[in-house]
């Protein structure tokens, strides 16, 4: 592909990533922004969906990968493939976004060339009128363009856009523990996407969300208009009015620092990291009927302790996703463009286990994550205010530093207080690796 | 529920109750808007107009008289940082159409087309729907027991949506 000369050099990248501050221009940057799709989103491995939604052979879910929009469709051998929306004839879209089934081979819309699940082009009508005319050494004849490495990892259907760069193991590493929890939460050992998917428009930077799920400083006062509305409410209840589940989800976002700051933040290489080491919003909901029984017959009593012990606030897995086992739900931050973020909230199923799970963790993301939620409201608002305020000029740096300390993201798995902005430097730290990595070799 | 033609006069209260709970959230008179559900009575916004389970599939709001407590109240907090400065919000309807009626069991169900206008901060938010809004007969009138919003554009990304639709 062409690359248009940018301003954006390694030496001027790397000036806008400090120990402890970084440039608004990350945030509030066109350019900056179309580097992060032709470099960043295509030499991390980004969440692309879930085996789930593809079952049956020539199933299909489409979605986007950083600015390429790709179809996730599963072969007839049974594995599944991460394909460019985009017919190698004209360009078309082929497949219609959402979700189906193509049967054994992709047809585009427009001229009927057909490609198969593993996006080599197979037919076109009239082939013999390309005979002689140097088809052979086109684009067109490759077929669709795809991704460069695809891993299903539990179910959870992962890929990188680059031929080449980091392995997906050594890329995650310790990180897929989180992913592991919420399996394992389930009796059968697996997860179906289900309930259905809540789209929210952001009008604000992409980084803003993933910088928010480990910022423990401002759920308190960001929420006091809706946690603690909620918890003010509750406590003009008669006395012996049970607890409702939605009370059980809202109360713990307006904690102390104290109950924020012991939680802990852990944070691993290239990017990732979670809240709640050792304690979390999730750790103090009612127990569900039936819900224990079915693991230990599962897992057996150990086993049993150990997983559902684990109860982690918010994973984040560089660049894009968030992850939250002990509710089931995992929200893509979508870029669209600088100032523009879709935000999608998905919910699982634990196969096996009780409906009122799911119940639970539909509720939760209706709760917290829905265009409606009082909550979402409040969050909202200040990534949107950031977004504006960051269009000043006269001043440049936005702030990282709580509890900074030199040295910091040397060792693996490094666990600080809650309170700690040490996740989202460690963000930073794999953004500029990955952005100015491939200055030259940007494919 | 059973269909039966409903006594012109009938239709017109089942309308009125329609027509003013419109009204109400139009003019920000939310305590009285909620005493027009029954104790049971929920508002559900689906995220998807083929929804039939509010427990096991996704929804934009579903909530009962608590939940409709704290959104209110929230509106009204200090710390309401994206109502300052205040939003308002405006319903467009349709005549409201008598779909259902079970006259013995005074139960009714009616439908409204709407375009809802959100307006904050300067900027607007447009989305048309339609409304079921499912009534039950009481000694002061007519309850809401459920009002069911399903918008053209529910599993589209949607902005932020601060009052109720």
């Amino acid at each position: 592909m062409i690359n248009s000369a940018t301003r954006w050099t390694r030496a001027a990248l790397r000036a806008l990533v400090r120990d402890n501050e970084v440039h608004r221009a990350v945030y509030t940057d066109p350019e900056i922004f179309n580097l992060e799709m032709s470099r960043l989103f295509r030499s991390t491995w980004v969440f692309v969906g879930h085996d789930s939604q593809v079952p049956n052979a020539g199933d299909y879910f489409t979605t986007s990968v950083g600015a390429e929009p790709v179809v996730m469709v599963r072969r007839a051998d049974g594995g599944i493939s991460v394909l460019i929306n985009r017919c190698s004839h004209k360009g078309v879209r082929l497949v219609s976004e959402g979700s189906g089934n193509l049967g054994r081979f992709i047809r585009c819309p427009y001229h009927a060339w057909t490609f198969g699940t593993d996006g080599a082009l197979q037919n076109i009508p009239l082939r013999d009128g390309y005979d002689g005319t140097g088809f052979e050494a086109t684009e067109a004849r490759l077929g669709l363009a795809r991704a460069g490495a695809v891993e299903v990892y539990r179910g959870f259907v992962f890929c990188r856009l680059s031929g080449e760069g980091v392995g997906f193991h050594d890329y995650f590493g310790e990180s897929l523990s989180t992913l592991d929890n919420m399996v394992d939460r389930a009796p059968a050992g697996r997860l179906e996407v289900t309930g259905g998917m809540l789209r929210y428009m952001h009008g604000c930077n992409w980084k803003m969300l993933a910088e928010n799920q480990t910022d423990a400083c401002h759920p308190m006062v960001a929420h006091e208009s809706s946690a603690g509305t909620t918890v003010r409410i509750w406590g003009e209840q008669p006395e012996g009015t049970p607890k409702p589940m939605a009370v059980e989800q809202f109360a713990p976002f307006v904690g102390t620092y104290k109950f924020f700051d012991n939680m802990g933040i852990r944070i691993w290489p290239n990017g990732h990291g979670h809240t709640g080491v050792s304690d979390s919003i999730h750790a103090a909901y009612s127990a569900i009927p039936g819900y224990q029984e079915a693991m230990v017959a599962a897992y057996g009593e150990e086993r049993t302790r150990r997983i559902l012990g684990e109860v982690r606030h918010n994973t984040m897995y560089f660049p894009n996703i968030m992850v939250k086992g002990p509710i089931q739900t995992l929200r893509v931050f979508k870029p669209l463009a600088a100032d523009r973020t879709l935000v999608e909230s998905w919910t699982f199923r634990l196969v096996g286990a009780p409906d009122l799970l799911l119940e639970r963790t539909c509720m939760y993301n209706r709760l917290i994550n829905s265009p409606g939620s009082i909550v979402g409201h409040d969050d909202l608002e200040v990534y949107e205010r950031a977004q504006q305020g960051l269009q000043s000029g006269l001043r440049d740096w936005v702030n990282l530093g709580r509890l900074f300390h030199a040295g910091e993201g040397a060792t693996s798995a490094e666990v600080v207080r809650g309170t700690s902005e040490a996740q989202m430097r460690n963000q930073f730290r794999a953004w500029l690796r990955f952005m100015s990595a491939h200055e030259e070799a940007a494919s | 529920m059973s269909e039966q033609v409903v006594p012109p006069d009938l239709e017109r209260q089942l309308q009125a109750v329609v027509v003013r709970e419109a009204r109400l959230l139009d003019e920000q008179r939310l305590d009285e808007w909620d005493r027009l559900f029954a104790d049971d009575g929920v508002y559900w916004l689906p995220a998807s107009s083929s929804a039939q389970d509010p427990r096991l599939e996704a929804s934009h709001l579903y909530d009962d008289r608590m939940l409709r407590r704290v959104h209110i109240e929230r509106l009204r907090s200090a710390h309401a940082h994206s109502q300052q400065p205040a939003g308002r919000c405006h319903h467009l309807l349709q005549t409201p159409e008598v779909i259902e009626a079970d006259l013995a069991g005074g139960i009714f169900g009616l439908r409204t087309a709407f375009l809802y206008t959100e307006l904050r901060a300067g900027r607007t938010v447009t989305l048309p729907g339609v409304a079921h809004h499912r009534l039950r007969r009481a000694a002061s009138g007519f309850l809401i027991v459920l009002k069911r919003v399903d918008l053209l554009h529910a599993g589209e990304a949607l902005p932020a949506v601060e009052f109720y639709i």
